[in-house]
């Protein structure tokens, strides 16, 4: 795959390439991420967790994956 | 003295005392002291995961959600768009309806920011959630937050980690006399006597995080502030002599020689 292909989205604040057409579900399998321990923001969206392998990334994509830290 | 059930939104609790998990050394001490707590609640809060480092331990791989209560924070949140933006990804990790809100309006003494609070409680109120509400200990404000549908009232001893103990006692009791809802102290404890106090006043329970997990021995403050509890509630139930400004002698002067 030639870079210039290549499109740039952001997760958690991050910057980072993805190939067009990359699902949600690819990305969160890729970081390797414990789908039962998040939630997921798609552009200040909550996505249905059940639905990620629907979505399919574009350019300028915000993405953010929380998770329960410790907290008073 | 028999004592009721704690009870918040409907669901029954066996320990009045709420343990947050925040500023432990590691997960593994926090662990530890929430046992030794017998707490069957705990507070947690919602953030970024870290994207970097894929293995790093998570909160959940030590502290079961499915054998205690995660309680949700707001903890940051300094307006009510925050605050429910928070609470809609805590409840998407795992369906937690039962929240703590916390807005702050002022970085420096981590006051709440009443009105966002109210604001807040209002509005999370109608989308399902039951909101435990970290708040000011006003009357007039406590009054208004259970109006707006709260499920528990949680008014400050002292600033949040301050460690100075329950700072407006009278207020705590005009507020316990007003409410049937559960009334909690969260933020000031400092020691093991403040919590009996908290719960001497007749509050229904206390939620410490910053005293236990930065005492020296957070496991055995942890056990300290269980005990603490269950002895002031003991002492709150069975009715404490009035207050005397003068002596009473406890022998009887009968028989002297």
């Amino acid at each position: 795959m030639n870079i210039k292909n290549k499109i740039k989205i952001t997760v958690n604040g991050k910057q980072m390439q993805i190939i067009p057409k990359f699902t949600l579900k690819s990305l969160i399998t890729k970081l390797k991420m414990p789908l039962n321990k998040i939630a997921i923001e798609l552009n200040k969206k909550i996505i249905d967790k059940n639905r990620i392998s629907e979505i399919r990334l574009k350019k300028g994509d915000k993405i953010e994956i929380v998770h329960f830290i410790g907290g008073g | 003295m028999i004592d009721k059930r704690f009870k918040i939104a409907n669901k029954i609790f066996k320990s009045r005392l709420i343990v947050g998990t925040g500023k432990y050394k590691s997960f593994s001490e926090c662990a530890k002291a929430i046992k030794t707590s017998g707490a069957d609640i705990v507070t947690v809060a919602v953030r970024r995961v870290n994207i970097s480092n894929k293995n790093k331990a998570r909160l959940m791989d030590y502290i079961d959600p499915k054998k205690i209560t995660y309680l949700p924070n707001t903890a940051g949140c300094f307006t009510a768009e925050d605050a429910i933006r928070t609470l809609r990804l805590a409840r998407e990790i795992g369906g937690w309806k039962l929240v703590k809100l916390e807005v702050l309006g002022d970085k420096r003494n981590l006051f709440p920011e009443m009105i966002e609070t109210l604001r807040s409680t209002e509005l999370l109120t109608k989308e399902g959630f039951k909101v435990m509400v970290y708040c000011n200990d006003d009357p007039l404000m406590a009054k208004r937050l259970e109006n707006a549908g709260a499920v528990a009232i949680m008014p400050l001893a002292a600033p949040i980690g301050s460690g100075l103990g329950i700072q407006n006692k009278v207020n705590i009791k005009i507020i316990r006399k007003q409410t049937k809802l559960p009334l909690i102290i969260d933020a000031g404890i400092g020691q093991a006597s403040d919590a009996s106090i908290a719960m001497e006043l007749g509050c229904d329970g206390v939620l410490i995080n910053t005293a236990i997990a930065k005492a020296k021995n957070p496991s055995q403050m942890a056990e300290a502030m269980k005990l603490a509890v269950i002895s002031g509630r003991k002492s709150y139930l069975s009715g404490r002599i009035n207050p005397n400004l003068f002596g009473s002698a406890s022998t009887t002067n009968k028989g002297i020689i």
